[in-house]
């Protein structure tokens, strides 16, 4: 059960060891039993001997209709391993056609049935016998994931799976509990409310966290009776396919769920302006989220719902315990390679503590172990594509450039693949490139602060409102700072707590709408009203 | 009061007792006789000298920042009486930088207060005051709405402006009721969700029913805790800048309501696409509705909610009583000289009572009394402005042109103006573009039908998805269609009923978001979820 949170590990050891700053480190280490064979990250001798993953590709072809096809094409293209820039496997490659033949199964699964037919508890039962399928895969699937999108193994399969599964357990539970109302009228009515499916779901997804996304986006349109296509991210194509076809074995009819791999300006956008769409909902950057949201507006003016970038503070207040908010710092930077919408990447320490703090973050930084994901114990593997880490590098020279100290860090790591060193910038000010755009890599900007209506400023300058950190003992400086900060999610003294009920979403530009949780249902049904007028009521 | 509120409550009380004169009847409850005012063919004496409105026009300014002033450039546009098209007065024309000055206004009471700081029972008692306000003005309020807008008097002092206060108390009592949740966990954690205001509200509203718009999107914003920039439509500009004036002396801060006259392409679109606008909301057709959320798209991304056009099925089954179906056939299209969004403009009747139908509906629209909506008595004013009239007629031509039967009707009344006669056409079929296309007018187009299937795949094939009538007594058939109806609101033996607390709004094309009810309050909310670690928890 604590295992199914991305951040158990290190709240556990949090509370129980002492020694704060390797939490991460010990837990993983110890439960594994084999840290020490990794060392920390200017070491990179590790990097040259790849661990050959423990997996097949079976499923590289799209799943429409419940079939796996070519491309109507017949193109493909290269996935890559990030530890190497290797090609893993190519795989099909979707456009406008394939996306069609997908809508219309979809289409047909929908229309006719039979999903949206069956008894939402019946649809239940099939998202609970594909959550048992996901366990007794986990291996498999964990190990693809890795090998795809070059995430600590152990994050994947400790924290991940246990995640997606316990995700696809909680929208099952939700199928047979979508209510609609009855409504008081005014006048002699009987007045109630139906919550129907909206019908073809079409679903984006992004490579960070291939399978968690394909569970945010898949667990509820399914628990509400949509048949949906779903387009991955064309760098991690790999393990959507191989959990899709465990949906089909779990019972899910053909056509309910079709998975269309390819890229976004074909792929991708073939889906957001289909006529035949009833709904898009898209992960990924806020530019391509624009994008999204145009082309809906343009063709039949579907609802979209979008989770775009974020640029989160991390606030440590003045009362703060540094080794406890070094350390969740830390995590909510680096966790994922950085590599996270929400990722803490604007640390603001108060100006009391700021020296102490910045010696610790750099210290903790310096202890990240980087390597091959595969071996136990590595905290940090490679960034997902040269792209990616091309970008990346950018952001650290005009860290560089604009004048804040470079703490450590700051160059790549090994000849091969795209590893980079965990970097930290202290002296980091709110004009400064850095500390505006979302960098989508393994640099934290560390922030000085003097009083909490500065900070609430600073925190709210920004287009983004993903998420922020508070870090404090003051309970009137938690709840100020939590009302005032213009963001979806506030953690108090934590990060990155993903539980299935607590809803994720986006103020100002991050993010239109709500996933997971009770709000993720709305998402996906339209609400119906019946008024009937009633003889004779003996009440109204 | 309760009865008063609905617009259909005259109706099908009279359905009840007396059949097919019921909208007729009100001029009895009105106390005058029908006597005034005859069929529509010969009233053409009545239109000649239009009665003098008994209200003085005093509100022509924008209102910003709780003062009435001159728009930026200084510039005005005449607003007209649509029974004459005379100009009725000048109006401050407000562009760009209008919406500049109202949205700072609307900034500065939302980021500095006092309008969200204030407890949520201040804000009720605000908005119940207003109400009273309302009810206390009700006869200027309805005469400047039939003067600028040329609806029945009758119809806007007894039906639209007590469901106008009626909806104002309704979100007055949601203020102090707007609950967060505290969410299960998976873990050692306390989880909540709070439901904030979104902050400044854009709001677009249409010319059809100026007052009841204004109160369907000003009502839930405010009870929601933001402030308000609302631009009105130019063809009515009068009764919301009056009754913003009556919110004022309600109690309302300044700059919580900031109303803005002008024009969609410049007053609109700065609205649209201004960057300290939170959120947009949008009644109006389908073309503009896509620009707005491309423009909301294009530039931060604010949620948008659209109520936009229909062309929504009225479905008379076999078994219906058809004097009965016919009266709300009638009503359902004719209401408001058939400028309603959700109008009835697909009179679908089974094939055994279609003969029988359309002999009297033919003979219920020559009863039709059009004439000066200040007569008591009348059912049907002039239709807005040239522009809308010039679009019916040029539909009538094509109704005719595409080989439809022309029952009735099918010219304008009177040379002054904009009458136009109750048109009925029948023999209507799919491909027509009477059939289509939204017309906004006194049209009504009747189509056969043979069986439930049939009907259900005809009535859903259409890019709208507003509401649908049925007309039926079977259980079954009620059932049916209720679940296989693509549209926001079913109405089963009834129609236009608008209670405060049933959602309104689209599938498709015609929408996105509910207004009205408890589903109107998350147009208006961001949902902020807060997480903090428990410590020793007593329970989980």
């Amino acid at each position: 059960m604590a295992a199914r949170r991305i951040s158990s590990l290190l709240t556990c050891s949090l509370s129980a060891s002492s020694s704060v700053s390797s939490s991460l480190l010990s837990s993983i280490g110890k439960s594994s039993g084999r840290y020490a064979s990794v060392k920390r990250f200017s070491n990179a001798a590790a990097l040259e001997d790849l661990v050959v993953p423990p997996v097949q590709i079976s499923y590289t072809q799209h799943l429409i209709d419940g079939k796996f096809v070519d491309a109507a094409s017949g193109k493909t293209f290269p996935t890559y391993d990030p530890r190497s820039g290797e090609v893993i496997a190519r795989v099909a490659e979707g456009d406008a056609e394939d996306i069609n033949r997908a809508v219309a199964a979809a289409r047909e699964a929908f229309d006719e049935g039979p999903w949206p037919k069956m008894t939402p508890y019946e649809r239940s039962r099939i998202l609970l016998r594909f959550a048992d399928l996901v366990e007794k895969h986990s291996e498999e699937l964990a190990a693809l994931e890795t090998w795809n999108n070059g995430k600590p193994h152990e994050q994947a399969t400790k924290s991940e799976l246990p995640l997606l599964v316990r995700l696809f357990h909680y929208y099952a539970g939700w199928a047979d509990k979508i209510h609609g109302l009855t409504v008081p009228a005014d006048g002699p009515h009987h007045v109630q409310t139906l919550h129907e499916p909206i019908g073809v779901a079409g679903q984006i997804i992004p490579w960070n966290f291939p399978l968690l996304m394909f569970a945010w986006k898949v667990g509820p349109a399914l628990a509400c009776g949509n048949t949906i296509v779903l387009k991955t991210a064309e760098q991690t194509p790999l393990t959507a396919l191989y959990v899709a076809k465990l949906f089909q074995e779990a019972g899910l009819p053909p056509g309910v769920l079709n998975v269309v791999s390819g890229y976004g300006p074909s792929a991708g956008a073939a889906l957001a302006s289909h006529m035949d769409v009833d709904k898009v909902a898209f992960t990924g950057s806020t530019d391509t989220g624009k994008i999204v949201l145009e082309s809906a507006a343009r063709s039949n003016l579907k609802p979209v719902t979008l989770e775009l970038g974020g640029k989160s503070p991390f606030i440590v207040c003045e009362d703060a315990d540094v080794d406890q908010a070094v350390e969740l710092a830390h995590f909510a930077l680096f966790f994922n390679q950085g590599q996270c919408c929400c990722a803490g990447s604007r640390t603001y320490v108060h100006e009391r503590i700021y020296d102490e703090f910045i010696e610790k973050a750099k210290a903790r930084a310096l202890r990240r172990i980087v390597g091959d994901p595969f071996k136990n114990g590595v905290e940090q593997g490679p960034q997902i594509d040269t792209e990616q880490f091309e970008k990346v590098l950018r952001y650290i020279r005009s860290g560089k450039e604009s004048k804040a100290t470079l703490e450590c860090g700051g160059d790549r790591l090994g000849t091969k693949g795209y590893f980079i060193q965990p970097t930290v910038f202290s002296n980091v000010t709110d004009d400064m490139l850095i500390a505006q755009d979302e960098i989508f890599g393994p640099v934290q900007s560390i922030l000085k602060f003097k009083d909490i209506d500065e900070v609430i400023r600073r925190a709210n300058t920004t287009r983004y409102g993903l998420a922020a950190g508070v870090f404090t003992k003051n309970i009137d400086t938690a709840n100020t700072l939590t009302r005032a900060l213009r963001v979806g999610t506030v953690w108090v003294n934590c990060f990155d707590v993903f539980d299935a009920a607590i809803p994720f979403g986006g103020y100002k530009m991050s993010g239109i709408g709500r996933e997971k949780g009770i709000y993720s249902l709305h998402n996906y049904l339209q609400v119906k009203a019946v008024v009937t007028p009633l003889k004779n009521p003996a009440w109204l | 009061m309760a009865a008063a509120s609905r617009i259909s409550s005259l109706l099908s009380r009279s359905l009840a007792s007396s059949t097919s004169s019921s909208l007729l009847s009100r001029g009895r409850i009105g106390g005058v006789g029908r006597s005034v005012v005859c069929g529509y063919t010969t009233t053409d004496a009545a239109l000649e000298k239009p009665i003098t409105p008994s209200v003085k026009v005093s509100c022509t300014k924008l209102l910003i920042n709780g003062d009435y002033v001159d728009s930026a450039s200084g510039k005005t546009f005449p607003t007209y009486d649509p029974r004459t098209g005379d100009v009725i007065a000048h109006v401050a024309e407000g562009d760009a930088e209008d919406v500049n000055r109202a949205v700072s206004a609307a900034r500065k009471a939302f980021d500095q207060g006092p309008w969200p700081k204030m407890t949520a029972y201040e804000r009720s008692r605000v908005l119940f005051k207003f109400a009273d306000l309302i009810d206390q003005h009700t006869e200027e309020l309805a005469t400047l709405e039939t003067w600028d807008n040329g609806k029945p008097y009758e119809q806007a002092a007894k039906v639209e402006l007590p469901m106008i206060s009626r909806l104002i108390r309704y979100y007055a009592g949601w203020a102090d009721k707007i609950h967060g949740l505290t969410v299960p966990a998976d873990s050692p954690h306390l989880v909540q969700t709070i439901h904030e205001p979104i902050g400044v509200a854009g709001q677009i509203i249409p010319w059809n029913f100026p007052l009841l718009m204004f109160a369907w999107k000003v009502a839930p914003a405010l009870a929601c805790g933001n402030t308000v920039v609302i631009k009105t439509a130019e063809q009515t500009p009068l009764s919301a800048l009056y009754a913003a004036k009556l919110l004022h002396e309600a109690g309302i801060p300044a700059g919580v309501v900031n109303v803005v006259s002008g024009y969609g392409p410049t007053a609109g679109a700065a609205l649209a696409s201004h960057m300290q606008v939170d959120k947009l909301a949008f009644t109006g057709s389908t073309e503009t509705g896509k620009i707005v959320l491309q423009l909301a798209a294009k530039s931060n991304l604010k949620p948008v909610t659209l109520e936009l056009g229909g062309k929504s099925p009225f479905i008379v089954c076999k078994d219906a009583d058809v004097d009965k179906a016919v009266e709300l056939a009638h009503f359902a299209l004719f209401f408001n000289q058939g400028q309603c969004c959700c109008a009835g403009s697909r009179t679908y009747v089974h094939e055994s009572v279609y003969d029988e139908f359309l002999e009297k509906a033919k003979a219920r629209a020559l009863k039709r009394s059009v004439g000066d909506p200040f007569v008591a008595g009348i059912e049907q004013g002039p239709q807005i402005d040239s522009e809308q009239f010039e679009k019916i007629m040029k539909y009538i031509r094509s109704g005719v042109e595409s080989g439809a039967t022309l029952e009735t009707g099918g010219e304008r009344l009177g040379d002054k103006g904009y009458y136009i006669q109750p048109t009925v056409f029948s023999n209507v079929n799919e491909n027509m573009l009477i059939a289509k296309d939204e017309i906004f007018g006194p049209v009504q187009s009747i189509l056969k039908f043979k069986d439930i299937g049939e009907v259900i795949r005809r009535a859903n094939m259409t890019s709208y998805g507003l509401a649908a009538g049925v007309f039926t007594q079977d259980i079954d058939t009620a059932n049916t269609l209720t679940r296989a109806l693509k549209v926001g609101t079913v109405w089963v033996n009834c129609y236009d009923v608008f209670d405060a607390a049933i959602p309104f709004g689209g599938y498709k094309m015609s929408g996105q978001g509910r207004e009205k009810g408890i589903h109107c309050l998350s147009n208006y909310l961001q949902v902020k979820a807060v997480v903090t670690p428990l410590k020793d928890p007593a329970w989980i």
